[in-house]
């Protein structure tokens, strides 16, 4: 990657809440569930005598209760203390003592944590990630600790970066009523009082085999896994008590919104746009998939419709984006990004940018374009059969998101059949100002119009 | 550490018995190009690695940014397509092409399928073989790198390189960054931007990895009509680099809220016959996931930063050890002082035994794990080349780690860590932190 591709993929990295990139192999995948209700996938590569064991768990920051903002992303850190069986930093310790890689990750509706290790091994990892599902035994010294070290990690993700902080910004008008307009790693204010009651609260509502998914990929035979997973999950009983995600709703949102940021750190201001737009649900993907090609037919390369437009044409801009997260539990948004050329006005800009989408509208679909990107989907099916930890991951992320393994096979198919039709019908759905908010990242100078 | 565990790593480091079996073939083609080969037909598509030794360290004295900008070109247009007809060839084979460069290779990350292999090599061939550097599409990406380069400008990290760069490297190319600066990156003619293709893709520094469904015997016409063009020779490489790394600290005022810092000092090349015994030093103080030295007495212990990392830089024309760390303005003092402190014990002191065994473990387990695919392997194969390496080395490396013994790591500790040559270049408003004069 040329230093250029990196600054502007770091632009259009803070749109990217999720990857994009969607499509399922199910060649090699199997599934079963544990008798207290724990989801298993097993995908098999024998190429490499590598396996990654992951466990996510629904819960993630939406979960929260309203004060607590970045609990369940402090519960992941605090999940690398101690167990009644294993010392602080041991879990870790045991994982690269055995050449293997050891992380967690929390997302707005699920929290995951994975191994990376050779593939007999892979019972140590299981032993170790089930004991800390129920069994963890914190200090008030870890707690302290640990929450400096989310708050130096919020300083190095968001407070030292205006494109983050915009973004958050922007999140959090974007949603009236859901928390999915809290950030993951929670409010500054909120994390500094964040307290062992709050992070136990959470652990015990959420932490248990029926509210998991066992991800297990590489080189695995599933009845081993299955042997494995009932030895060391199955006997851990399951929370009869487990909460409904029941999140609250979004009121039909009737009003544009717009976020002005100003930062003596900005150097190269832009302009971003986010809609509400629904998300993948289970069953009934169709909406999805479309929004999914759109994003690809706006604003994804050198051939897409806004780059076409505004890169190519008036050269009203250096980089345009279009980018959709389907996989999610709740609505999602819809975002656009347009970074304009040296001479022209974030207004100029947005002018552009708008009258290019209603150009779209009355254009229409490029047929041809649509059928290169339908052939680079069914080669992503391919190149995706060489790493089976990407469909590993893209499992675990749509299991823990309120989707099926149906919906995650059938998914594919979904993409293969959209027609222009549908991709238009979305797009006039979706591109509504009233349930938009527009950003704009402006040097401390920049006078507004 | 407990008992349990370690009970259980004893076990397991008699048991491991994790060796990557991979079968390399060397592949002359009829032209004379070289290749390392792993056929692996089980998925219908190529992995191709190529690397040009030299990279944007060829670029011209006030042409800085020349070679990154070329590199940027070679997807807008080539043969008879334009960027727009480049890309739209690109998509209807669905195969990828990378061009990225660096201090030290342009390097060119491609795969494509096996039922269009022939069309998409033919495509692959005509953006190293024959760019167009269509004046438009030069005046298009330039404007995307000067964005780039003013945002930069006040980017922490970024500031944070620079400034360690220039005050490391004397008049070396590696002093000043790749992508050049606003001034030599404006200046930049369509003349410049020939002269730096001509400067980096040539026979004498290429290097090939290739994995995935293709036989020896279809590879090497592949090679000649993908590279055969190429001239025998480029620019002249630029030589070993002075390191002028002092001992002291460097700060460089921003308004933000959190400091980010880079150190370093002198290093080791990796064809060191210490290298090894460096390499599992650096695992022990700082390169480790939690359990590094560093991350435990910074992060863990004091919660001074969300991360802290040691690594070692054995480029090709200079070697260093650096670290990076990010701490709030009123603490990044403290995190410096534990790390120095850190520094210093495990020069004085080096490493236990049982940090080595864990260490040993650890290099030897993860070595194997990398080889997880068609494209990592060609990335891989490519590595070995550049460094020189026998065809048959994976299979003797983790030997020459488990040789290293505890008082190799003590002397080279001893020998390499200098806790008064090791520099901080700190980024922002840090409380009680000032620039020193070099000793």
């Amino acid at each position: 990657m040329t230093r250029l591709r990196a600054a502007l993929a770091g632009i259009s990295l803070i749109f990217f809440i999720m990857p994009m990139s969607a499509t399922a192999a199910s060649t090699g995948v199997t599934t079963f569930e544990l008798e207290n209700g724990m989801q298993v996938v097993v995908v098999e590569d024998h190429r490499a005598p590598v396996v990654q064991h992951m466990v996510w768990y629904r819960a993630g920051s939406a979960d929260e209760t309203s004060g607590a903002s970045g609990v369940a992303h402090f519960l992941e850190h605090l999940l690398f203390k101690a167990t009644d069986t294993l010392a602080e930093g041991e879990l870790s310790a045991t994982v690269s003592a055995n050449g293997g890689r050891d992380n967690a990750f929390t997302s707005f509706d699920y929290t995951a944590y994975f191994q990376r290790v050779a593939a007999d091994r892979l019972e140590i990892m299981m032993r170790m990630e089930a004991d800390r599902m129920r069994n963890i035994r914190l200090t008030e010294t870890n707690i302290e600790t640990e929450r400096k070290v989310i708050i130096e990690e919020r300083n190095q993700r968001t407070e030292n970066n205006p494109r983050a902080l915009l973004s958050e910004q922007m999140r959090a008008v974007q949603y009236h009523n859901h928390r999915y307009g809290v950030p993951i790693i929670g409010w500054m204010h909120e994390m500094e009082t964040l307290d062992m009651e709050d992070v136990l609260g959470f652990y015990e509502t959420y932490y248990h085999p029926n509210n998991a998914i066992l991800v297990v990929s590489g080189d695995v035979e599933p009845n081993e896994v299955r042997r494995l997973a009932t030895r060391y999950y199955g006997v851990i009983p399951e929370n009869t008590d487990l909460p409904k995600r029941q999140r609250s709703a979004e009121p039909p949102q009737t009003a544009e919104r717009r976020v002005l940021l100003r930062d003596v750190r900005v150097a190269q201001p832009y302009v971003s746009r986010s809609y509400l737009a629904t998300e993948r649900n289970s069953g009934d993907q169709h909406m999805a998939a479309a929004l999914t090609l759109l994003a690809d037919l706006l604003g994804g390369g050198t051939t897409s419709y806004l780059t076409e437009k505004l890169q190519f044409d008036s050269q009203k801009a250096v980089y345009t984006g279009a980018f959709y997260g389907g996989v999610s539990l709740d609505s999602t948004t819809f975002s656009l990004v347009m970074v304009p050329s040296a001479d022209v006005s974030l207004q100029d800009a947005e002018d552009a940018m708008d009258a290019t989408l209603a150009q779209f509208l009355i254009d229409g679909v490029d047929e041809d374009r649509l059928a290169r990107i339908k052939y680079q989907l069914r080669a992503s099916d391919i190149y995706g059969r060489d790493n089976v930890d990407g469909i590993a991951n893209r499992y675990g992320r749509a299991l823990a998101s309120g989707l099926t393994i149906e919906d995650v096979q059938s998914w594919p198919e979904v993409l293969q059949a959209v027609t222009a039709d549908e991709i238009m019908a979305a797009a006039r759905k979706v591109l509504v100002r009233n349930a938009s908010v527009t950003g704009w990242l402006m040097r401390n100078e920049e006078v507004t119009q | 550490m407990s008992r349990i565990l370690a009970a259980l790593m004893l076990v397991l480091i008699a048991t491991l018995p994790v060796r990557a079996e991979i079968k390399i073939e060397e592949v002359v083609s009829p032209g004379g190009i070289t290749a390392w080969l792993v056929t692996e037909p089980s998925i219908p598509f190529v992995a191709l690695e190529l690397r040009f030794r030299g990279g944007a360290s060829l670029d011209v004295p006030g042409k800085r940014g020349a070679i990154n900008l070329m590199t940027g070109l070679l997807e807008e247009g080539s043969g008879d397509l334009d960027s727009r007809g480049f890309a739209r060839a690109l998509e209807s084979l669905a195969a990828s092409f990378q061009y990225d460069v660096g201090d030290d290779a342009l390097s060119v990350s491609s795969r494509f399928l096996s039922e269009n292999r022939d069309a998409a090599v033919a495509l692959l061939r005509a953006s190293l073989i024959e760019p167009t550097f269509e004046q438009q599409a030069l005046d298009r990406v330039r404007a995307q790198v000067l964005a780039s380069l003013r945002s930069d400008a006040k980017d922490p990290d970024t500031i944070a390189r620079a400034a360690f760069d220039a005050m490391a490297y004397g008049d070396h190319p590696y002093a000043t960054q790749y992508d050049g600066t606003i001034e030599s990156v404006t200046a930049l003619t369509r003349d410049d931007m020939i002269a730096a293709h001509k400067a980096v893709f040539a026979k004498d520094r290429l290097f090939v990895g290739v994995v995935g469904d293709i036989s020896a015997k279809e590879l090497g016409p592949l090679l000649d009509e993908l590279l055969g063009a190429l001239p025998d020779t480029g620019a002249p490489q630029p030589g070993s680099a002075q390191i002028m790394i002092k001992g002291g600290m460097t700060v460089v005022p921003f308004d933000t809220p959190q400091s980010v810092a880079i150190f370093g000092q002198r290093g080791i090349s990796q064809d060191d016959p210490d290298f090894f015994a460096a390499r599992i030093l650096n695992q022990i103080l700082g390169a480790g996931g939690f359990e590094s030295r560093l991350m435990t007495e910074v992060r863990e212990k004091r919660g001074l930063t969300y991360g802290v990392y040691s690594f070692l830089v054995p480029q090709d024309y200079a070697a260093t050890y650096q670290g990076q760390v990010a701490s709030s303005n009123d603490r990044i003092a403290e995190a410096v002082s534990v790390i120095r402190d850190e520094w210093t014990r495990a020069a004085n002191e080096g490493v236990t035994q049982a940090e080595l065994d864990a260490a040993k473990t650890y290099v030897t387990g993860a070595y194997p794990l990398r080889f997880d695919g068609n494209g990592p392997i060609a990335r891989i194969m490519v590595g070995m080349q550049m460094l020189g390496l026998p065809i048959d080395y994976i299979a003797t490396r983790n030997d020459k780690v488990e040789a290293v013994t505890l008082a190799d790591v003590r002397r080279v500790a001893a020998e390499l860590l200098d806790p008064a040559g090791l520099h901080f270049v700190v980024v922002g408003q840090p409380v009680g932190l000032e620039t020193t004069v070099a000793n």
